[in-house]
């Protein structure tokens, strides 16, 4: 059990030191940071998302950037109608665009979520290295899909000019912004802490590791399985939606499958399967690409080469390092 | 005049499947042999691409470019087996496909370090530079015919290497059962490190040809990859035949799709609509077209293992 402990207390040692990084930041009257560390709770969330399909699930999915884009276009194409003043829908009754975050969240998970069902209903049918080259594919799919459809911007993506609203929270303010994703990203950590402890999380975990035994006990594998990537997939849409808000900025980049690898980068960088191993991750991704990327624009060489060390030789990420082995692999 | 420019049409079709073919056979050799999935298999593509637009502008014989091409790619692949893959092929596929995916990354950079952001151009060879008359007066660039060509040997040459040669047999026992044929004394690592090589070659030939009617650019082998992906989940993975069947499949369908479905769609409505809602949908067929190969038949049209 002390290995557990270890754990438990390294993460929330991760989660504090997250939450006061900004206001040191604007302290020391270096708002740029607080941007980078509002960076890594987006993408930590687009990770947790990630994890529960591929750490809990055993689910290689290489394809949650079409999560994460439908997350991001979500929000941009509705915040663009209400800027403009262009109703998104005339024929049937007149639906209009917003700029409430409250609404375009909701409009990211179901969208996120029915994009994954679809996908999923296809893509569940297959296990091992097809499941991961047809989450690649479908992803792509809906990357050229928004390259070629030019009525949101094609190629060029889209802009949001103003910071969609909160109630009550001034959004252009950097801080408060920062806190509304910390604010999510403890709550996604909390529903995979909460899954993984339920009956469904043991479902889950048994679907990886034996389908058959899990068949006789009367339980579908696949129906958990669809249903895990379908939540996964909301999360990491919801991640997505907060990216355009950030950025202020959506295009078919999100969408690439660059995005899907770094994605999954996040989830093994941190330790695949541990509850705060994306947020670690994400971290470290991005104190990477500032560290180096502000010694040589092609820093990305070097992350290649520490992803493949950490592939080949420090399996577990750096949680696994700290915190040693969990009790199952 | 359409139907000149429909037969056409069919042929870039051919063509592009052909290539992709190249591209595919070694990725379905590897996963068949190996049980590896190669994400790096588009850096090979690339850097065969620019071995042969180096050589040749360097030299001024495509020819020589596309031997370099060959061997360029075949080298790449045997050290990178060597240094890396070898290391992955008892790892279950996660570790397998950010490993490979990390290579990506260092080959994208490292050829961007060395070559720079611009693309490089290779020029067609003179004497496959014009049209050829093809029966029936219709005009085709000679070089596309020529690789139509090619690629029929290529694939002719595959299937006597794996039919009929000792190594093709060895291939063959590979795929079926690796225990034994270490058994039989095979040097199992020598064999792996040969196939992942081949299946480079086939990689950075595919990438010197069509680096003449491309630019050779960084990450000019990424929508390949996932193009060949695509065509070996459909084929079958691991299966020489599915790759080369679903090859041609992928080709024709992806540019009969862009070809047709906008003039299609102006059949019921306005000019700009029906090219967007065309276009946008031709970008989407071949998945699509993979998503019904799935639903008939899960493990693609050939299953390799039973």
């Amino acid at each position: 059990m002390d290995k557990f402990d270890r754990e438990k207390a390294l993460n929330v040692l991760i989660a504090l030191s997250l939450l006061i990084i900004p206001f040191i930041a604007i302290e020391m009257d270096e708002p740029f940071y607080v941007t980078l560390a509002t960076r890594v709770v987006v993408f930590a969330i687009a990770g947790v998302g990630l994890n529960l399909a591929l750490g809990l699930g055993g689910l290689i999915s290489f394809g949650h950037a079409a999560f994460f884009g439908i997350g991001g276009y979500a929000a941009g194409i509705l915040a663009s109608h209400a800027l403009n003043y262009e109703p998104l829908m005339t024929s049937l009754f007149e639906l209009n665009g917003t700029t409430e975050m409250l609404i375009i969240w909701g409009v990211a998970v179901v969208a996120s979520g029915l994009a994954a069902l679809i996908i999923g209903l296809f893509s569940l049918r297959t296990s091992g290295v097809y499941f991961i080259m047809i989450t690649l594919a479908f992803g792509q799919m809906i990357y050229y899909f928004a390259i070629s459809w030019p009525a949101y911007g094609g190629e060029d993506g889209l802009s949001i000019y103003v910071r969609n609203k909160f109630p009550g929270v001034n959004t252009l303010d950097p801080i408060n912004f920062f806190l509304i994703c910390f604010t999510l990203l403890m709550l996604s950590i909390l529903l995979i802490s909460v899954l993984k402890n339920s009956r469904f999380g043991a479902a889950l975990q048994a679907a990886r590791q034996n389908d058959e035994r899990l068949s006789t006990v009367g339980i579908h594998p696949f129906k958990i399985r669809l249903t895990t990537f379908v939540v996964s997939a909301m999360i990491t849409g919801l991640a997505g939606a907060l990216y355009a808000d950030l950025n202020r900025f959506v295009s078919p980049s999100m969408l690439s499958w660059h995005t899907s690898g770094e994605i999954m980068v996040f989830v093994i960088l941190g330790g695949v399967g541990r509850l705060f191993g994306p947020v670690v991750g994400a971290a470290l991704f991005i104190l990477f690409e500032s560290i180096f990327g502000g010694l040589t624009e092609h820093w990305m060489l070097f992350l290649g080469l520490v992803l493949l060390a950490v592939v080949l030789f420090a399996r577990g990420g750096l949680i696994g390092v700290i915190a040693g082995k969990t009790r199952h692999g | 005049m359409t139907s000149v420019l429909f037969i056409e049409q069919l042929l870039n079709g051919l063509q592009f499947g052909v290539m992709l073919f190249l591209m595919a056979a070694g990725l379905t050799l590897v996963f068949g042999v190996m049980g590896l999935i190669n994400l790096a298999h588009g850096a090979l593509y690339m850097v065969g691409a620019y071995a042969c637009a180096t050589v040749a502008n360097y030299t001024g014989s495509f020819w020589l470019g596309l031997v370099a091409s060959l061997v360029a790619a075949a080298v790449a692949g045997a050290v990178v087996e060597i240094l890396v893959i070898r290391r992955l092929y008892k790892r279950d596929h996660l570790d397998q496909v950010l490993a490979t995916f990390a290579l990506i990354l260092i080959f994208s950079e490292g050829t961007r370090w060395l070559f720079g952001s611009f693309p490089l151009f290779l020029n067609v060879p003179d004497i496959l530079s014009g049209p050829i008359e093809l029966p029936g007066g219709l005009l085709y660039p000679l070089y596309r015919f020529a690789l139509i060509i090619i690629g029929c040997l290529v694939a002719i040459g595959l299937y006597l290497l794996i039919a009929k040669t000792r190594l093709g047999i060895r291939i063959r026992a590979g795929e079926s059962d690796r225990e034994m044929i270490a058994a039989l004394g095979v040097d199992i690592r020598l064999l792996y490190t040969i196939v992942f090589a081949l299946g480079a070659a086939l990689a950075g030939f595919a990438g010197g040809l069509v680096g003449a009617l491309q630019s050779v650019q960084v990450g000019m082998g990424e929508p390949v990859l996932i193009l060949a992906f695509v065509v070996i989940v459909i084929g079958g993975i691991g299966s020489i035949k599915g790759a080369l069947i679903g090859a041609i499949l992928v080709g024709m369908v992806d540019t009969m799709g862009r070809f047709l479905l906008p003039s299609f769609f102006q059949l019921f409505m306005n000019n700009s609509d029906a090219t967007s809602v065309g276009s946008a949908l031709a970008s989407m067929s071949i998945y699509i077209l993979m998503a019904l190969v799935l639903v008939v038949k899960p493990k693609g049209l050939f299953p390799a293992h039973g």
